[in-house]
């Protein structure tokens, strides 16, 4: 049999601690009491609050309002009561404005949007722009770009091929495995809209090995159509990053610093066509989302559909939790956000829930490094962490700087090799935070 | 007014899973791939070679932990790092009933104190410190290192059973290049007595079967790599098989007469290719790094071996060629992604 493609420097094989959801059916998670709905849920600026105390909304209703080019709507998922508008903690910022909604009423669809669009190929570029900015779609894969501005390509780029990012390469995480298994249809009518909101011909979808079914069924909803490649990729971390994956399906580097525009590609996640299709044909708002909840200490894991605003405790109240938690994370194992409360809304950009035991989470006391090299073996940017993270640890920032800093996409990869368990990945992000504080001061000052 | 959010859970940067094998567990990996060797020289040349390879571990450990103790550092005794520099300092002396045992435990004690800790402890190390031990010792008893070599001592019993006929107590390095007559090579041991190790030599260096089983295993598990072993083994190779021919009663020998295969199965090829160079603390991290670094050892190995005052110049290759590191490093960098070539290898 033939290799298959991948990315061809560093990366790695998380080993398997039996945590796989990857054949759970997408289930509805329970309604909550409360939703803790923040107005800022995306890369870019807050959304206004558009309702106030005591309001009664529907559901999808809007409940924040964009507030600029780089901002989209915020809907709620259920109907209530707006109880309260404060200040609580997000996954992944400290403290946002965030309208809280007693969950209260009927199921009925807000007015709004209570209608069926015929037909999308009608419809303008303008038109399908404005939708994905008014139903607050961002991308889906974690970091949460509004899509009205990544598929707004700027002039003087052109994009020539989209590619459909369908990897999931985090280990344990498996909604979007899921979400292609069981709405294959949907999302080729989601990429078909994509495709021509950019113009192009030529679309790539991007799956693993292992992902059989998801692979399958993508083929039938696909066969016969012009210009859709199915790629199937070797299993291999991180091939979900954009660049990584740009490399692996279509050859094409993007330079450092640089976009994937600046190669002619674009690279959207699978459950973002989900939504786009929904937004546009079935005029539904991005107000729910599936992901996975797992981990060494969860009774019931699997792949939920979860209204945007539901706190873990409701949901982990659900999927019950063992014993008392050692770490909650957001996200998956190699990159997600550790929390220190159980509080946090799932937000548009979740795709998993890990909760760890004490012991699967106890922080590793670090020794000296021993030069093996295996960070520098593993790094998918070609980096050399071990020398990276020492620079950081001795201030010495721009020498950093000039040996790849910034390149790092935070995979985690050399955390996770190094024998003497140095804390490679976590020293990067210190230099490049400490990187951007003096940006902005140089920028204040 | 805002919450307070408290909770006991676990806060720390992502990743959150980690590999299992931990620094202390590839230690003790590498040692357990080395005790075949050592129980096969214990069976092939009797049991004081068990007891100069405790004695070198025990002295190790101990001066391990004199040292982390007196300088208040976290005690690394059983971290392996020690024992394995022990065990290879074993691996380093003759198989000889005469070695006295403060030669062993004097190599120990330098590889420990002075090699490793006095540069910074574990990482910090620009020598390998088993090698640096042997070398200390082979210059300070230089008749206790290279005298005296032991036959065989289980020699008749295994060579019945078996069909070897193997004797000799001139290491095949010594007639390989000292012997100048037809009839003294003639005396050189087989290709299978060096493969199964029924030939005079160092304590680790007897049998390049269980070497090399050794190092396939630990290269299997990650915890070496294959480049430098191969790098230095195919250069021994080919060097040997160019500029090694024999020469015979005067004669210059002709180019591509040498015998490759016998080069690198005698003598501690095998065992530095696989064991020593590639210690992770004292070689280049870069795969190209080692690549050269491979070929640096392979092309001092042969150089010595013919036409250096030595027989035998493995340790000394590899010692070289650790001073070489921080260069081979600073030339040979990886290409970074998105960067064009030139500006990448900057």
């Amino acid at each position: 049999m033939a290799r298959l493609q991948t990315f061809p420097m560093g990366g790695l094989h998380p080993r398997n601690i039996g945590l796989d959801t990857m054949s759970l059916p997408i289930r509805n998670a329970f309604v909550p009491h409360f939703l803790y709905i923040p107005m800022l849920q995306n890369i870019g600026a807050p959304a206004l609050p558009a309702v106030s105390v005591g309001d009664i909304v529907h559901k999808g209703d809007v409940v924040g309002i964009s507030s600029g080019r780089m901002s989209v709507n915020v809907h709620t998922a259920l109907p209530g009561k707006v109880i309260d508008i404060r200040e609580h903690i997000t996954p992944s910022v400290d403290r946002v404005q965030t309208v809280v909604i007693e969950v209260d009423g009927d199921f009925h669809l807000g007015k709004a949007i209570d209608v069926k669009r015929a037909s999308w190929e009608g419809l303008s570029k303008e038109h399908i722009l404005a939708i994905m900015q008014e139903s607050g779609l961002v991308g889906m894969g974690g970091a949460a770009f509004p899509l009205h501005v990544k598929y707004n390509v700027p002039p003087g780029k052109r994009v020539d091929t989209l590619v459909i990012n369908a990897v999931e390469c985090e280990p344990f995480l498996s909604a979007d495995n899921r979400i292609v298994i069981e709405h294959a249809e949907e999302i080729f009518i989601g990429i078909s809209i994509a495709m021509r909101l950019l113009g192009v011909s030529h679309c790539v979808i991007g799956l693993e090995a292992d992902m059989h079914q998801a692979i399958e069924r993508m083929r039938e909803v696909t066969l016969g159509k012009k210009g859709i490649e199915i790629l199937v990729l070797e299993v291999k971390y991180p091939q979900g990053s954009e660049k990584q994956l740009l490399k692996a399906a279509l050859g094409r580097e993007v330079p450092s610093g640089g976009l994937p525009a600046d190669v002619g590609a674009l690279v959207s996640n699978v459950s973002s066509m989900l939504a786009l299709k929904e937004a546009v044909v079935d005029a539904k708002p991005f107000y729910e989302r599936v992901l996975t909840v797992t981990g060494d200490l969860v009774q019931k894991p699997g792949n939920y559909k979860v209204c945007i605003g539901t706190r873990i405790s409701d949901l982990l109240d659900e999927c019950g939790v063992r014993q008392a938690p050692g770490k909650i994370v957001i996200g998956g194992p190699m990159m997600g956000l550790a929390q220190y409360s159980d509080q946090v809304p799932i937000t548009k950009g979740t795709s998993g829930v890990l909760v760890l035991s004490k012991k699967k989470a106890a922080i590793y006391r670090h020794t000296p490094c021993v030069r093996c090299g295996k960070c520098i073996a593993v790094c998918c940017m070609g980096l050399e962490p071990a020398r990276l993270t020492t620079d950081i640890e001795l201030g010495q920032d721009a020498h950093a700087k000039s040996e790849g800093l910034l390149d790092c996409i935070e995979c985690g990869c050399c955390s996770y090799i190094c024998p003497s368990g140095r804390h490679l990945a976590q020293g990067i992000k210190l230099g490049k935070l400490r990187h951007l504080a003096r940006m902005k001061e140089e920028r204040g000052g | 007014m805002a919450d307070t959010f408290t909770s006991d859970l676990i806060v720390s940067a992502a990743p959150h899973i980690r590999t299992r094998l931990s620094m202390p567990r590839a230690m003790w990996f590498v040692s357990a791939a080395l005790l075949p060797s050592i129980a096969w020289a214990g069976f092939v040349f009797g049991v004081y070679v068990i007891l100069v390879t405790a004695v070198a571990i025990f002295a190790a450990m101990l001066t391990e932990l004199c040292i982390t103790c007196a300088l208040k550092r976290p005690v690394t005794m059983l971290d392996g790092s020690a024992f394995l520099t022990g065990l290879l300092v074993a691996c380093n002396m003759p198989a000889a009933g005469v070695l006295p045992l403060y030669v062993p435990i004097t190599a120990s004690v330098f590889a420990i104190a002075v090699a490793k800790h006095a540069f910074g402890g574990i990482g910090q190390n620009w020598i390998n410190p088993a090698l640096a031990g042997r070398i200390f010792v082979f210059f300070a008893w230089l008749p206790a290192m290279t005298g005296g070599w032991a036959v065989p001592a289980n020699f008749d019993a295994v060579s019945s059973a078996t069909g070897f006929d193997a004797l000799s107590t001139a290491t095949p390095l010594n007639i390989l290049k000292f012997g100048t007559l037809a009839a003294e090579h003639s005396a050189l041991p087989s290709y299978s007595d060096l493969f199964f190790g029924f030939v005079p030599g160092c304590i680790g260096e007897v049998s390049a079967l269980l070497l090399i089983a050794g190092g396939l295993v630990l290269i299997a598990l990650k915890i070496v790599n294959w480049e430098i072993p191969l790098a230095y083994i195919a250069t021994a190779a080919l060097l040997s098989w160019v500029f090694g021919g024999l020469a015979v009663s005067g004669q210059v020998p002709a180019f591509f007469s040498g015998d490759p295969l016998y080069h690198i199965l005698s003598g501690g090829i095998m065992l530095g290719a696989f064991f020593m160079a590639t210690d992770w603390v004292t070689t280049p991290m870069t795969f190209k790094g080692r690549i050269l670094f491979g070929i640096g050892c392979g092309i001092i190995t042969i150089l010595i071996r013919l036409t250096g005052h030595n027989v035998e110049g493995v340790s000394f290759a590899i010692v070289l060629m650790n001073i070489t590191v921080p260069l081979i490093e600073k030339l040979f960098r990886r290409r970074r992604f998105g960067v064009s070539g030139e500006k990448g290898a900057a």
